[in-house]
């Protein structure tokens, strides 16, 4: 049995239900205040014979924390993107992150657009335009309910696949730490930090292509 | 009004320095302050306090800092300190125009229960831009504001400083501190020099959020910013510092509160911290909080934290219910200590079954794994040594009473002890148990303060009989006390009764307060 973990990070404006998302999937949904700053969540699941181990970053969405933002999608493998189905803003503000990060991440990473409040009637953002979107960034689309608990678990499901892929695909990502479970001791692996230092790997001419493949799955 | 049918007399003679001053101390981890210092301080910064503010640029964060990674933004040279305001005429037409307008829907200013609020917060920027109210949405404000700001900038003119206003009951108060113009509109019995020290709170409350060079960059780039684009989410904490400021002493008292406990215990738990976190380079402060009582605080030798400093993390923590879920990394910056910079906090609670919140603060931004580790390890350690227990029981106790003490004249207390900046009270007791009676207590307890410490006529001792307590205020050499007693108490009574309290005092001093000052 494999065990692979992977660094996610939340991203979206503010008020879109990033941290409700996170609460809702390890069970402690409530209503939150604003997170400041940003907090640090596990999470584990299992695919297959296959563990998923995912640090999962949740950043805060008000706009004075938007500097701080490397900080949490440097070296990550997956990034979750919500926005509010009901605010067209929030979507476009999608984009922004996106771009953002194809200038500034160079390691191939698990996209997912994620459509939050499907409970509301007032919806802003059209199922096709959003799904077209995610496709053309090489992205999953999935429209959800966290209050509803709709749809949670399957994203997270598919950040676990797309990190697989990735791994099978790619047998370079050395940023998506690979264990065999009898060699590996559960919750000592080191974490990946949300630091400036950055593996060698990372630095190499060789991963300085300028086309930043992102996988699907 | 109570106050005015009362005898007030001084007891100088009946009632002598006690010689004990409970929970003092020449250790202190906290910076000892008089309450008004920070009223002197705003009286005197008066005219030129952009001046001051901008020249404040040493940063404590970047002397931690040995390899100054991060970058501090200094803020701009003091080019526009003598810079005066003045209304031009398109200003004033526009002020007109907009003062015009007032009768649209939902104006605030026709609505009775808004206008019966007893205590109103303005914020807003020297430019007049609405940035918050306490009770309605700013936006609906923008003519009054845009009258604090004329009033403001048309002292200003005659090179002076608006102080308050007083109208009848009401008290207009205003604090002008860098970009910002900040209005108490109250009808409560508190001072001035009170109101000013929660408008100063206030404003300190936004530069923990922004930091003092933000801040001034913003609006020295654009002067007509809208501060609330930054401020999104922290309005609540503004709100929830005002209403904690209601019904807390440790804000005017200018002190905190300590979770009792016994002093091994609380050893043990400060000794944990430090072996723990020993190593870690950079880690300036690690505060243990419990129902809003410290529980210990470790400090980096050579730092000290300001009890305001300490009150702004108090808010927090008291104020984000999302710090419970997760492990939080948090920018915070304490305006007491550094308010030019950001630092870190690891903020966590202990464990499901032990909800005391443990922050860890460092300069350094890429630690929170090496901080995440240590919270683990401490935990642990104190739950082989019993210290989560100790500190729930001591959570869950309902506080003792002073008659549990053997004071049946004596209703409730505050004990401020001077060289610690620690206070210490008593729960509430019939008849103070509504909301209404707390808070009408806490405005006695205010009344005194300011009579104590009027900057004109300072007072050292104060015995009153009201309509429905007798109350004493005293201030010795090591302590404030302010006593409530039962109305028809006499002298001598109350004053064997509060030679008592202080040898009761003396007696649990190690359990209620922090009397040495651990360093890492």
């Amino acid at each position: 049995m494999k065990t692979i973990e992977g660094k996610v990070v939340l991203l979206g404006s503010q008020g879109v239900g990033k941290t409700s998302l996170i609460g809702r999937y390890i069970g402690n949904f409530d209503n939150v205040s604003p997170t400041i700053g940003a907090s640090f969540f596990n999470c584990k699941l299992n695919l297959g014979d296959m563990k998923i181990k995912l640090h999962v970053w949740d950043t805060a969405g008000q706009e004075r924390f938007r500097s701080m933002a490397p900080m949490y999608y440097r070296n990550a493998n997956a990034a979750m993107l919500v926005f509010d189905l009901t605010q067209y803003n929030s979507f476009a503000a999608i984009k922004g992150w996106v771009k953002e990060l194809q200038q500034n991440v160079e390691d191939t990473m698990v996209l997912a657009v994620i459509g939050n409040k499907s409970d509301l009637h007032q919806r802003q953002v059209d199922g096709e335009e959003g799904q077209k979107y995610a496709t053309s960034i090489g992205a999953t689309y999935h429209e959800i309910s966290v209050l509803h608990n709709e749809g949670v678990e399957t994203v997270f499901l598919a950040i676990a696949k797309g990190l697989l892929r990735m791994v099978s695909d790619n047998t370079d990502i050395t940023s998506v730490k690979i264990f065999d479970s009898s060699s590996f001791f559960n919750g000592d692996g080191m974490p990946l930090l949300p630091s400036v230092e950055e593996s060698p790997q990372n630095t190499s001419i060789a991963h300085g292509i300028l086309e930043k493949p992102f996988t699907c799955c | 009004m109570a106050a005015k049918e009362s005898a007030v007399e001084t007891i100088d003679d009946g009632i002598a320095e006690p010689g004990i001053e409970p929970g003092a101390s020449s250790e202190t981890m906290l910076v000892t302050t008089d309450s008004f210092d920070e009223y002197e301080q705003e009286m005197s910064s008066s005219i030129d306090g952009d001046r001051q503010m901008k020249e404040s640029t040493g940063s404590t964060i970047s002397e931690i800092q040995e390899d100054s990674t991060q970058d501090i933004p200094i803020s701009a040279s003091p080019q526009e300190s003598g810079k005066t305001l003045s209304l031009d005429d398109a200003e004033m037409d526009d002020v007109a125009h907009r003062l015009g307008q007032s009768n649209i829907d939902g104006d605030p200013l026709r609505c009775k229960a808004w206008l019966a609020q007893k205590k109103h917060i303005f914020i807003l920027s020297q430019a007049g831009k609405p940035i918050y109210s306490r009770y309605s949405s700013e936006d609906k404000l923008v003519t009054v504001m845009g009258v604090m700001q004329a009033l403001v900038s048309f002292v200003q003119a005659g090179s002076d400083m608006i102080r308050s206003v007083h109208a009848g009951d009401t008290n207009f108060v205003f604090v002008v501190k860098g970009p910002l113009i900040l209005v108490a509109v109250s009808k409560t019995l508190e001072s001035v020099p009170q109101l000013t020290l929660q408008l100063t709170y206030v404003y300190n409350q936004i530069i923990s959020v922004l930091t003092q060079s933000q801040l001034n960059r913003v609006y020295d780039q654009r002067r007509n910013f809208d501060l609330r684009r930054l401020l999104t989410g922290s309005e609540r904490l503004i709100d929830h510092l005002l209403n904690f400021m209601d019904r807390e002493p440790a804000f005017f008292l200018g002190a905190i509160k300590c979770l009792p406990l016994l002093p091994s215990m609380r050893s043990s738990i400060t000794q944990t911290i430090i072996q723990t976190c020993a190593k870690i380079k950079n880690l300036v402060f690690a505060i243990l909080l419990a129902n809003n009582q410290l529980v210990t605080l470790v400090r980096m030798n050579k730092f000290f934290l300001h009890p305001m400093d300490l009150h702004i993390i108090q808010n927090l923590v008291d104020s984000s219910e999302s710090l419970k879920t997760a492990e939080s990394w948090t920018p915070i910056c304490l305006p007491k200590f550094d308010s030019n910079g950001y630092m870190h906090g690891h903020v966590s609670y202990l464990s499901e079954d032990c909800q005391a919140c443990l922050l860890l603060l460092t300069v350094d931004r890429d630690v929170f794994f090496v901080l995440s580790d240590a919270k683990q390890k401490i935990v642990e350690k104190l739950r082989r040594t019993n210290c989560l227990e100790a500190i729930n029981e001591s959570m869950n106790k309902p506080t003792i009473t002073t008659a549990d003490i053997g004071l049946p004249d004596m209703r409730h207390v505050l004990y401020k002890c001077k060289s610690t900046a620690q206070f210490w009270n008593p729960g509430f007791q019939p008849p103070y148990t509504t909301d209404e009676e707390i808070e009408r207590l806490l405005g006695l307890y205010q009344c005194l303060h300011h009579r104590l410490h009027s900057p004109s006529r300072p007072l050292k001792l104060i015995f009153q009989q009201l309509d429905k307590e007798t109350m004493l205020a005293w201030v010795a050499s090591g302590f404030e006390l302010y006593v409530t007693f039962e109305p028809l108490v006499t002298k001598p009574d109350a004053i064997e009764a509060v030679s008592k309290l202080l040898k009761w005092i003396k007696k649990e001093e190690e359990r209620l307060f922090i009397l040495n000052s651990p360093t890492f």
